[in-house]
C-alpha cells in the first residue's frame, strides 16, 4: 500500500533464485560466508561444547536463587534500555535531519559523542554524582533538611537511563542517516497526502526508516546484553554477571556456558525479532532532489534547543566535565610516558579492527546481496551474534582453542626449538575483536547497501562489471556513508573494549582501556580518570570526523 | 573514477595497517633463561616498582602481563606445559587456592620463605605463600557509634542495627572469605542466619565497592560497614580527619578476618629457581616493607613493619585459621549468600 504511494520514490526488488551450495558457484558464496563467521563460530562452538560439564546441584541452585531474577531483570534491562534509547535516537535524529533550528548544526555532531564515553564511566560518573553521598543529594539534603529522601540512581530506573545515555547515539546515527536521505521527502509526501507533520512522521517517515532504526536498535539490545561493566558499577544482576558469578567465584565453567548458551538463545530471538520487525518488505530508494529543511520558530525552535541540548549535556557534558576534574586532581601521579605508548596502541589496534572489521562487513553485506539459501543466511546472522555475547566469554572461546592448537604445533617442532604462541598475537586480537564488532561493522553497510536497487547491478553485470569490480567500483563509492559509519562506531568501540583486550594482547600491547583496568580494579576510580579523558577525547577524533562527513554528503 | 580509487587506498590502507600490526605480533620471543614472567592480577602500580628495583639489584628482566585473576588461571590452564609464565601473582586466598587446586602452580621449597611467611598466611603444601595482609574488619561513623557498640561481624546481624549497615556486593570475593570464614566458625547454618540478619539491616542496596560504603557513612545514609584496611587507609591519606574509624572485630573471638595477596611458581615455570629466588627476596626486608605499603596493606612477613599510616590503626589479633580455607569453601559461601539475598 505504502510502497504503491511511494511508487515515485520506492521500488520493490524483484524475487530472484536463491543461492545455494548447489548452484553455479555458490560454494564460494557459502565459502565466504562461513569464513567470515568464522571467528564467531569457534567461541560459539566452544560455549555449547562446554555447556554439557555443568554440574547438576549447581544447576539446581542457580534454576532456584539467580536465574529468575537475573531473568527478569535482563528483560526489564534490555525492554528498558530499547525503548528509551531507542525512542531517544530516533527523536533526536528526525530533529535533526529535518528541522533547522538555533544550535542545530552543533547539536548535530555533539549529539554523538556520549558515544565515546565507555558504559562503566559513566555509570560510576552518574553514581558519584547521584548517590545518596553524592554532591548533589548532599546540596538537596542541605537545602530541605536530612530527612529529605529522593529515588536512588541505583535501581533499574538508574541503570536504564545511564545505559540508554551512552547506547543511543547508535540509534541516532544510524537513523539520521536515513532520515537525512529520504526523510525530508517522505515528509514532504506525507504533507502532499495532507497529512500533519507528526502524522507524516509517524505514518510516512518512520515506517520507512524502519529497517535502518531496527538495525540501530538491535545493536543496542545486543550491546545491553553483553553488559558487564555499567551493570557491575550498579550491583544490577543479569545474565552476564551470573556468568560471571558461575565462572569466577564458583569456578564453574559449566555452569558458566549453559547460562552462555542461554543468552546466545536470547541473542538469537533478538535477531528474529529485529528480522520480525523490519518485516519483509525490502526498501530501495531512488535519489532525487532533498526538499529543504523545515525552520522551525519561536517556541517550537526553543523547544527544540532546549530538548537536544539537554541530552547533550546530561549524556557528555556532565560525565566529561566530572572526569577532566578528577583528571586534573590526579594528574601528577598519574601522568608518566606509558601513556603515550598506551594511547598509540589504543590508536593502532582501534584502526587496524575499524579496518578489518568494516572489510568483513561490507563483504558480508556483498554475499547477502545474493539471495543466499536458508543455511548461507543462517551463517551471515551468525556471523554478527558476538555482539551480544560478554568479552570474557569471547576472549576464553578464542584463546583456549588456539592455545591447544599452539600447543600441539610446538609439539611437532624439534625439541628446544621454541613456543608457538599464536593465542596472544595481534592475529588473535583482531580476530577475537571480529568476533565481537562484527555487528558493528556490518548493520551501517548492510542498511546502505539494502538501498541500493538490484536493477544496478543488472544494469551493471549488463556491461560485463561483476565480481570484484563490481564491489569496487559499482558499490562502494555508494555505500561510502555506511562504510564511514561502520569504520567509526567499530573504532570508538575497540577503543573502549577491555576483557578481550586483556586477555589476547601481546607484551607491550597495553592500551588506555587496559590501564584503567589496572586503576578501576581496585577501586580507584578518580585516578583511573586520566587515562579515561584521554580514552573519549581519542575516541572523539573518528566521531568529529565522521560527523562532519555526514554532514556534507546529507547537505549535497 | 577518482573517489573510487582513492577509497580503493583508503581501504588498501587500511588492509596493510591491519596486517602489519598483525605480523608484527607473531614474531616469537625467545625467552632468556634468566628471565622470569610474571602473571599478575595485583595492579601494575603496585608492582613495577619493586620489579624495576630487582632488575636494578640482580640484572634479572621481569616482564609481566596484568589481567584479572580468574582470565590469569583459565589463561594458565589453556596454555599448559608452554605457558611463559613462571610466577602467578594474585590476590585473595581463594584465588590462590584455586590456581592450586586446578595444579596450575608447584610446591616451592624454600626454607627462606617458610620461614618469613606465617604458616596461616600460606599453603598448606607450600604452592603458594601470601606477600601482604589485608584485614577485612568493621568501620564505623565516629559521630554516631560508640566503639563499645561494636563487636563482632556476627553481631551486625542484630536489631539495633537496622537501617544502619552498609556493605559492598556479595559478588566480591573479599566477602565471599569473609563468608567462608564464619561457615569455619559458626557452621553454615548459623553463618546463613547472620548473613541473613545482615541482609535486615541493609540501609541500602549493597554498593559496587568498599569506597562507596564508606562514603555513605559519611554522608549518613548508615552508620557501620565491613571494608578491607587499605580502602580506609586509601581515605585517611586524602582527609586525616575524615569521621570513620576502624574497629577489629572478633578480638576476644577468632580474630580479625584476613586475607593476603599472594604469588606461587606455576607447575611448568621455564624458570623456577629463578622464580622462587624473587619470592624470597620480595618476602624480606624493604622488598617486603614496600609491597605492603604500596597499598597501604601488612607485611605478610612479621618481622617487617607496616607503614606509620597503617600502624597508628593499632595492634590487632588476626583469625589464624590457613587462608586457604577460604577458597575451599568459596563455592558454599556464594550459594548461601544467594540463598540469604545479599547479592
Amino acid at each position: 500500500m505504502l510502497s504503491g504511494r511511494l511508487g515515485a520514490t520506492l521500488l520493490r526488488i524483484t524475487p530472484r533464485r536463491r543461492v545455494s551450495i548447489f548452484s553455479k558457484g555458490g560454494w564460494r558464496w557459502l565459502g565466504l560466508v562461513c569464513l567470515i563467521a568464522l571467528p564467531t563460530l569457534v567461541p560459539i562452538i566452544a560455549v555449547f561444547g562446554g555447556a554439557f560439564n555443568a554440574d547438576p546441584e549447581l544447576l539446581q541452585h542457580l534454576q532456584q536463587y539467580v536465574l529468575p531474577r537475573v531473568a527478569l531483570n535482563t528483560f526489564l534491562l534490555v525492554v528498558g534500555v530499547t525503548v528509551l534509547a531507542g525512542s531517544l535516537g530516533t527523536a533526536l535524529a528526525w530533529l535533526i535531519a529535518v528541522y533547522d533550528f538555533p544550535g542545530r548544526r552543533y547539536l548535530s555532531w555533539a549529539l554523538l559523542l556520549p558515544m565515546a564515553v565507555p558504559g562503566y564511566v559513566m555509570a560510576f560518573v552518574f553514581i558519584g554524582l547521584f548517590e545518596f553521598a553524592g554532591p548533589a543529594q548532599t546540596l538537596l539534603r542541605e537545602i530541605f533538611g536530612s530527612s529529605l529522601r529522593v529515588p536512588s540512581i541505583r535501581s533499574t530506573g538508574g541503570v536504564i537511563l545511564v545505559m540508554s545515555l551512552t547506547l543511543y547515539p547508535y540509534v541516532y546515527l544510524i537513523a539520521r542517516n536515513a532520515f537525512l536521505t529520504q526523510g525530508r521527502q517522505a515528509l514532504e509526501v506525507g504533507l502532499s497526502l495532507g497529512l500533519s507533520r507528526r502524522r507524516a512522521f509517524l505514518r510516512v517517515a518512520l515506517p520507512l526508516a524502519r529497517p535502518w532504526i531496527a538495525g540501530g536498535v538491535l545493536l543496542v539490545a545486543m550491546e545491553t546484553l553483553a553488559d558487564f561493566g555499567t551493570v557491575a558499577a550498579f550491583n544490577y544482576d543479569t545474565f552476564t554477571t551470573a556468568i560471571y558469578q558461575a565462572w569466577f567465584s564458583l569456578f564453574s565453567i559449566g555452569s558458566a556456558m549453559q547460562l552462555a548458551s542461554l543468552l546466545i538463545i536470547l541473542a538469537l530471538l533478538l535477531l528474529l525479532t529485529e528480522q520480525a520487525l523490519r518485516g519483509r518488505a525490502r526498501y530501495t530508494s531512488k535519489a532525487s532532489t532533498t526538499p529543504p529543511r523545515i525552520r522551525l520558530r519561536g517556541a517550537h525552535a526553543l523547544m527544540a534547543s532546549i530538548g537536544a541540548s539537554s541530552v547533550f549535556a546530561l549524556a557528555f557534558v556532565l560525565p566529561f566535565t566530572q572526569l577532566l576534574i578528577w583528571a586534573v586532581q590526579s594528574i601528577s601521579i598519574e601522568l608518566n610516558v606509558s601513556y603515550i605508548q598506551a594511547t598509540l596502541n589504543s590508536l593502532m589496534l582501534a584502526a587496524g579492527a575499524a579496518g578489518l572489521i568494516t572489510a568483513m562487513g561490507l563483504l558480508l553485506s556483498y554475499t547477502r546481496r545474493r539471495r543466499l539459501d536458508l543455511a548461507g543466511r543462517a551463517m551471515a546472522r551468525l556471523a554478527t551474534i558476538g555482539y551480544a555475547l560478554p568479552g570474557p566469554v569471547l576472549a576464553i572461546g578464542i584463546f583456549v582453542p588456539l592455545a591447544s592448537l599452539s600447543n600441539t604445533l610446538t609439539a611437532w617442532l624439534p625439541q628446544g626449538s621454541g613456543v608457538i604462541t599464536l593465542q596472544t598475537t595481534l592475529l588473535t586480537l583482531m580476530l577475537a575483536y571480529a568476533a565481537r564488532f562484527l555487528a558493528v561493522g556490518h548493520t551501517p553497510v548492510q542498511a546502505n547497501m539494502q538501498r541500493l536497487t538490484p536493477t544496478l547491478d543488472d544494469a551493471a553485470t549488463g556491461m560485463g562489471v561483476t565480481g570484484w569490480r563490481l564491489l569496487t567500483r559499482l558499490h562502494l563509492p555508494l555505500l561510502r556513508g555506511g562504510l564511514f559509519t561502520a569504520a567509526t562506531l567499530v573504532f570508538v568501540d575497540v577503543m573502549k573494549e577491555m576483557p578481550i583486550t586483556l586477555m589476547t594482547r601481546p607484551y607491550g600491547w597495553d592500551t588506555l582501556a587496559v590501564q584503567i583496568f589496572e586503576l578501576t580494579a581496585e577501586g580507584q576510580w578518580q585516578r583511573a580518570a586520566l587515562p579515561g579523558v584521554v580514552l573519549v577525547a581519542a575516541g572523539l577524533v573518528p566521531v568529529i570526523l565522521l560527523t562532519r562527513r555526514g554532514e556534507k554528503s546529507g547537505a549535497a | 573514477m577518482p573517489e573510487t580509487s582513492k577509497l580503493s587506498s583508503v581501504i588498501a590502507f587500511f588492509l596493510i595497517l591491519a596486517s602489519i600490526v598483525t605480523l608484527s605480533g607473531c614474531g616469537q620471543q625467545q625467552d632468556d633463561s634468566n628471565s622470569i614472567t610474571v602473571y599478575s592480577a595485583r595492579q601494575e602500580h603496585l608492582i613495577k616498582p619493586l620489579f624495576d628495583r630487582y632488575t636494578e639489584e640482580t640484572g634479572v628482566a621481569i616482564r609481566y602481563i596484568t589481567d584479572s585473576a580468574g582470565a590469569l588461571l583459565q589463561r594458565l590452564g589453556a596454555e599448559a606445559q608452554n605457558t611463559p609464565a613462571d610466577i602467578l601473582l594474585t590476590v585473595d586466598a581463594g584465588n590462590l587456592w584455586q590456581a592450586a587446586q586446578q595444579d596450575a602452580l608447584q610446591p616451592i621449597n624454600s626454607p627462606t620463605l617458610e620461614e618469613h611467611i606465617p604458616k596461616y598466611l600460606r599453603d598448606p603444601d607450600n604452592q603458594w605463600f601470601g606477600l601482604s595482609v589485608r584485614a577485612r574488619t568493621i568501620v564505623y561513623s565516629t559521630d554516631r557509634v560508640k566503639r563499645a557498640e561494636l563487636s563482632t561481624y556476627a553481631a551486625l546481624a542484630e536489631p539495633q542495627w537496622r537501617n544502619r549497615l552498609c556493605l559492598r556486593t556479595a559478588k566480591k570475593v573479599y566477602n565471599q572469605s569473609l563468608v567462608a570464614m564464619l561457615i569455619v566458625a559458626h557452621g553454615e547454618e548459623q553463618a546463613e542466619k547472620i548473613v541473613k540478619g545482615w541482609v535486615n539491616n541493609l540501609a541500602a542496596p549493597p554498593f559496587a565497592d568498599d569506597v562507596a560504603v564508606m562514603n555513605a557513612i559519611v554522608a549518613g545514609q548508615c552508620d557501620v560497614g565491613i571494608v578491607n584496611s587499605y580502602y580506609f587507609g586509601r581515605l585517611q591519606k586524602d582527609d586525616p580527619e575524615i569521621p570513620l574509624a576502624l574497629f577489629w572485630a572478633n578480638q576476644t573471638q577468632d580474630g580479625v578476618h584476613v586475607n593476603v595477596s599472594g604469588a606461587g611458581v606455576t607447575r611448568h615455570s621455564n624458570n623456577p629457581e629463578g622464580a622462587t629466588k624473587l619470592l624470597e627476596w620480595l618476602s624480606a626486608g624493604e622488598a617486603q616493607g614496600l609491597f605492603a605499603a604500596l597499598d597501604l596493606e601488612y607485611p605478610a612477613n612479621p618481622k617487617v613493619k607496616a607503614a606509620p599510616l597503617v600502624r597508628a590503626w593499632g595492634e590487632y589479633r588476626p583469625n589464624v585459621i590457613n587462608v586457604a580455607k577460604a577458597g575451599e569453601l568459596q563455592a558454599t559461601a556464594v550459594k548461601l549468600m544467594d540463598r540469604a539475598g545479599y547479592h
